[in-house]
């Protein structure tokens, strides 16, 4: 072992040390009075009570209800303390009573309440406070609006101001339990009397038991609680940088686009949300502009989205026809009070048909707070922004729609004797409406030009010129040309949103999946697995999963399964793995790599790599498909950070087990070296004054068991170490058991050992060093506990499924019920004499030994006589079969 | 014995050397001391001992390195006292040509019955002995007989080879593959098993209760042993 390696954080022990010791506090936390928060505290009290816990009632409010004085009629109540306050005599809790009674639990109702001045503390936390630090845990209520961080908020919409208020600090380190009921139920209960309401509260009754009221406390209370829980787990770990708690009112929206100064805009909505202890959003609005990205733009937007979420904002993608409608209808509908976006850099002449977007946005929300950022103009692209380029295949639109028009021709020159000339007209909206709807835009104003020429040439005489006689024909061709780009405009709009929505559908539908995926799985090697199966199947490619160790990237996923990388692959991903920055082919750098590797990242350190690579050597992500990918990598990272931290926890209480049982050794350990060495000590004093024979035995015994013990330590750290290699090797039992008979002679001197092993015994599979300590621990034990002067047996039978060996002794033999624990490492029958020493290690060998060779160990009491029957069964497969006669002869 | 037999202890820890010097020199025998591979290299070349006692553990070179060279320059016969006790290294010892193997902390009784077997085996390949008795039991290695109790004992060809092999070095351990090679000369794949249904067959004839073996013990691991007397 290296030194080390297998160390916990010491931060993370000095945190649990300081934890340790303390009660722990339950909170159960409602949005509102009446919820049922004592009953529900009282339910769980009377479970633990059940369970055998000491539980006590401090104080509980019952209001006079029945249900919940019945509760308390089964727990012990510590009597109220009498305070005299002004001449009143008022009932406050008894904490030095409690403290006296030093209970495992204790229920404290009302968190939130003040006590009577005169009293040990002012605030009733302060005396719960006080309980925990005394190691006695505490169950308690306490209702949202108490909470310090949110009492201006609740006043705010309830306008009732909350004088007696409980610090954000002490939710945080509870354990927190929400006792929620619907708003409308509450409010039957309310309606039915079964509420107590306290006289300030009645008098604004009607309007804070309002349903709007009580739908908002409860989601405050609901998002408390989810947060301090968040904020438990993350503090366990490390800091994060979504720190600080949410006031609850301040909403950010953060508009990203996809010019360059999108990371800024990020940056500075994470500015304002830690001054305003607010979440926030960053979202895209993609219009269908954003169809004709090149990569470097969106690029940009996930590098942008990449961020934000690493600063621990939110990200979403809105799907809309115009900047201004998705981002209003977004920033409405997510309530946000702060909006942050870009200062436009539009044309004057783009400016001027739309209106900037940054003036409707100011203008036309309300209650919302626009902060416009300036970018400057060295960030913005040098050239060209909004030609739409050519769709692939778009010629093929304008062909059919060229056919259609002539479709519409001949049609209509075949019905011209019974339809007016003006019908005719309206026969050619036709293929204008099918083209915009079915191609876009431009095939439709296509479609509207090449009718009008048709209908010109073909039927406004004079008929077979493109020039129009009749006034009124003019304006009938007007028409229908003016009609056709209104139509095609609109139609092409429908379709855009349709196209947009079922995109967008399918990319939430993927990222659901996805996270679907990940969470069956239950080891790291699973999730890395799911996350190169799932990612490789959404986008067609190959992918490989790396992490890093000192020894350079190792490749932990692959789908479809690889071996190993090439040394450009290695170099790509080492380089992602150490800068958190993509790398590969499609990237900045090592674009040579066949692969493109994408990082994934914890706050604080890089993870993993991502690798992808497609068969046909082109990008392995097309561009419209990288935010998709970035969304995915984001969750993969999320679900492999959170796993490995509770590994880690897991890792930390393993460690502390461990540490225990080491410390529980040592002190065995001292115990059982210095009683041989404290006999052999007095025995050599004896042989200084005279010398005895009975002396040097007792010194030729002690020292035999010190040389056992000393063996049976260097064995428990082999098999704790799980270094025990295996040299199986077919062996005689009768060898075996002479063999283990010699070497503890001296420990079992005086004993009588009969050994009943059958003659035919088959020989069986096995270590013979391991096997020769197994039973030497078996021999010495049952010399040890069986009564001296008894014989202690070795015997065998074979049956039909395998072989049993057998040690059995005559004594008190083993605790009923206590068969196998025997076998657990330390242990030692309780109540059995200290000065039989042995550590109660030889028992943990022999199990440690006999599993790791495959040997089951069995421990029984005997009937007749009494005493301890210790097994080892071996199955078929560990015996050797009978072996070729003709090789003897 | 008119001259005492020389004997070399090889240990680097002074107390183990004084305790070997105490045991072996009341048992008759003349002690000589190195407490490093270059003194006991030495005193080899200088008093040509009977009997090197040899740790393994050594300041300036691994005990086992040391075998093959003693092996190379004298006749002397090795036993490795060590406080190692893997399997492995016991045989690789024995293979090199070590005669034997004690375990530290070891019982001296037992130490001096190994060297006793050690200079014994020197007698006998000095061209000496070829009958063997131990409890009841006789083997005339040249005769090809055993009696047991005074009674002709029949053995099957492969068990006479293997009791003679391990006869013709009685109290030291022989290793299996050195029992196996004997036995089953032209079968190099003979596994341990078939060697102890052979030993075993040995046992049920000769043993006087074969469950508690005392003729032909087992070596843990490594091979077997004939306890016994010239």
């Amino acid at each position: 072992m290296k030194p080390g390696d297998d160390k916990p954080d010491p931060d993370a022990l000095l945190r649990i040390a300081a934890r340790e010791g303390r009660g722990k506090l339950k909170l159960f936390l409602g949005a509102a009075p009446g919820v049922g928060k004592t009953y529900e505290m009282l339910a769980q009290a009377a479970g633990r009570r059940k369970a055998g816990i000491d539980v006590v009632v401090g104080v509980v409010e019952t209001h006079g209800r029945a249900e919940t004085e019945a509760m308390t009629r089964g727990l012990e109540t510590i009597p109220r303390a009498a305070i005299t306050y002004q001449g009143r005599t008022l009932a406050e809790m008894d904490l030095d009573a409690i403290l006296a009674r030093h209970p495992g639990l204790v229920l404290v109702d009302e968190l939130a309440h003040s006590n009577v001045p005169g009293s040990r503390h002012p605030k009733r936390y302060q005396d719960v406070e006080e309980l925990l630090a005394a190691g006695i845990d505490v169950y308690s209520t306490v209702n949202i609006q108490h909470l310090e961080s949110l009492n201006d908020v609740v006043a705010s919409f309830t306008h009732v101001r909350v004088r007696e208020t409980v610090p954000d600090s002490v939710l945080e380190a509870a354990e927190i339990e929400v006792v929620d009921i619907p708003p409308d139920e509450l409010i039957e209960r309310l309606k039915d009397g079964k509420v107590y309401i306290p006289d300030e509260a009645a008098r604004a009754l009607n309007h804070f038991f309002s349903k709007s009221n009580l739908s908002a406390l409860r989601e405050l209370a609901l998002r408390r609680a989810a947060q301090a829980v968040d904020a438990q787990m993350l503090d366990y770990v490390r800091e994060h940088a979504l720190a600080g708690t949410w006031a609850g009112t301040e909403r950010i929206v953060v508009a990203i686009n996809e010019l360059p100064g999108a990371e800024l805009l990020v940056r500075t909505a994470k500015r304002i949300s830690d001054a305003l202890r607010a979440p926030w959003t960053a979202v895209h609005i993609e219009t269908p502009r954003a169809r004709h990205f090149g990569e470097t733009e969106q690029r940009r937007i996930a590098a942008a989205f990449n961020l934000a979420s690493q600063l621990g904002g939110l990200v979403a993608t809105v799907p809309a026809v115009s900047v201004f409608h998705g981002l209003s209808a977004f920033a409405i509908e997510a309530r946000a009070t702060q909006l942050i976006i870009g200062k436009s850099s539009r044309s004057r002449w783009f400016e001027l048909r739309h209106r900037s977007v940054v003036d409707r946005l100011v203008r036309e929300t309300s209650g919302m707070a626009v902060h416009v950022l300036p970018l400057a103009d060295e960030m913005l692209p040098k050239v060209r922004r909004g030609i739409a380029r050519a769709e692939p295949g778009a010629w093929r639109a304008y062909l059919a729609t060229l056919m259609m028009v002539a479709a519409v021709t001949v049609v209509a020159t075949e019905l011209f004797h019974i339809l007016a000339l003006g019908n005719v007209a309206l026969l050619y909206l036709l293929p204008v409406m099918l083209a915009a709807s079915l191609f876009g835009r431009w095939p439709g104003v296509f479609a509207g030009l090449a009718s009008s020429l048709a209908y010109n040439f073909f039927f406004l005489p004079p008929v077979g010129t493109f020039s129009v006689s009749n006034p009124e024909n003019v304006v009938t061709l007007l028409v229908l040309l003016g009609v056709a780009f209104v139509t095609s405009h609109f139609a092409a709009r429908a379709r855009t949103q349709a196209d947009l929505a079922g995109s967008s559908a399918r990319q939430n539908a993927a990222i659901a999946g996805f996270a679907r995926q990940l969470t069956t799985a239950r080891t790291d090697e699973e999730l890395m697995q799911a996350i190169c199966a799932e990612v490789a199947r959404l986008f067609d490619v190959r992918t490989a999963l790396l992490t890093p160790s000192s020894a350079g990237p190792v490749l932990r996923a692959a789908y479809p399964p690889e071996d190993r990388l090439a040394t450009i692959e290695m170099a790509a991903a080492q380089w992602t793995l150490d800068k958190g920055q993509p790398a590969g082919r499609g990237s900045d750098t090592l674009t040579a790599s066949d692969w493109l590797f994408h990082p994934l990242r914890a706050t604080d350190r890089t993870m993993a790599a991502l690798g992808v690579a497609r068969d046909d050597g082109r990008n392995p992500i097309r561009s419209d498909q990288l935010q998709l990918l970035m969304s995915l990598i984001d969750q993969a990272s999320l679900v492999l950070d959170r796993m490995q931290i509770e590994n880690e926890m897991r890792d930390v209480a393993e460690l502390r087990e461990r540490d225990r049982l080491r410390a529980a050794l040592l002190s065995s350990v001292s115990h059982d070296l210095r009683t041989p060495l404290t006999a052999i000590r007095a025995a050599v004093d004896g042989m200084r004054r005279a010398p005895t024979p009975a002396l040097l035995d007792e010194i030729a015994t002690e020292t035999a068991r010190l040389n056992r013990f000393v063996a049976n330590l260097l064995d428990m750290a082999r098999v704790e170490a799980g270094a025990l290699r295996l040299t199986l090797q077919a062996i005689d039992l009768t060898d075996a058991v002479a063999g283990a008979l010699h070497d503890t002679q001296q420990i079992l001197a005086g004993r009588e050992v009969r050994i009943e092993l059958p003659a035919d015994l088959p020989m069986v599979r096995v270590d013979p060093q391991l096997f020769h300590h197994v039973l030497i621990n078996l021999l010495d034990n049952a010399g040890r506990y069986g009564d001296p002067g008894t014989p202690i047996t070795v015997t065998a039978q074979r049956d039909g499924m395998g072989l049993t060996l057998s040690v059995l002794d005559e004594g008190a033999g083993l605790p009923p019920g206590q068969e196998q624990a025997v076998f657990e490492t330390f242990h030692r029958l309780e109540g059995s004499d200290r000065s039989k020493a042995g550590a109660g290690l030889g028992l943990a060998i022999v199990k440690g030994f006999a599993d790791a060779m495959g040997i089951g160990v069995e421990a029984a009491n005997r009937v007749a006589p009494g005493g301890a029957r210790f097994g080892l069964r071996f199955g078929e497969g560990l015996i050797v079969r009978p072996l070729d006669e003709k090789a003897f002869a | 014995m008119t001259i005492p037999a020389l004997i070399l202890v090889v240990d680097d820890e002074p107390p183990i050397r004084r305790l070997l010097r105490g045991a072996l020199e009341r048992a008759g025998y003349a002690v000589i001391e190195a407490g490093s591979a270059k003194e006991a290299m030495a005193l080899l070349a200088a008093r040509d001992p009977a009997v090197v006692l040899l740790d393994l553990g050594l300041p300036d070179r691994d005990g086992i390195e040391l075998i093959p060279l003693i092996r190379k320059r004298s006749s002397a016969t090795i036993l490795i006292v060590s406080a190692r006790d893997a399997t492995e290294e016991k045989v690789a010892a024995l293979d090199l040509g070590a005669a034997d193997y004690v375990t530290k902390p070891f019982d001296t009784e037992e130490l001096l019955a190994r060297v006793r077997a050690a200079l014994r085996h020197r007698l006998t390949a000095d061209g000496g002995q070829t009958v063997l008795t131990a409890g009841g039991v006789t083997i005339d290695l040249l005769g090809h007989r055993v009696t047991r109790d005074g009674e002709a004992v029949h053995l099957t060809p492969k068990e006479f080879v293997a009791l003679a092999e391990l006869a013709r070095f009685p109290g030291r351990v022989i290793t299996h593959q050195q029992l196996l090679r004997a036995v089953w000369p032209n079968d190099h794949e003979r596994h341990v098993e078939y060697l102890r249904v052979l030993i075993r067959g040995i046992r049920q004839k000769l043993e006087a209760d074969p469950a508690r073996p005392s003729l032909v013990v087992n070596e843990l691991g490594i091979g077997y042993r004939l306890i016994g007397s010239a």
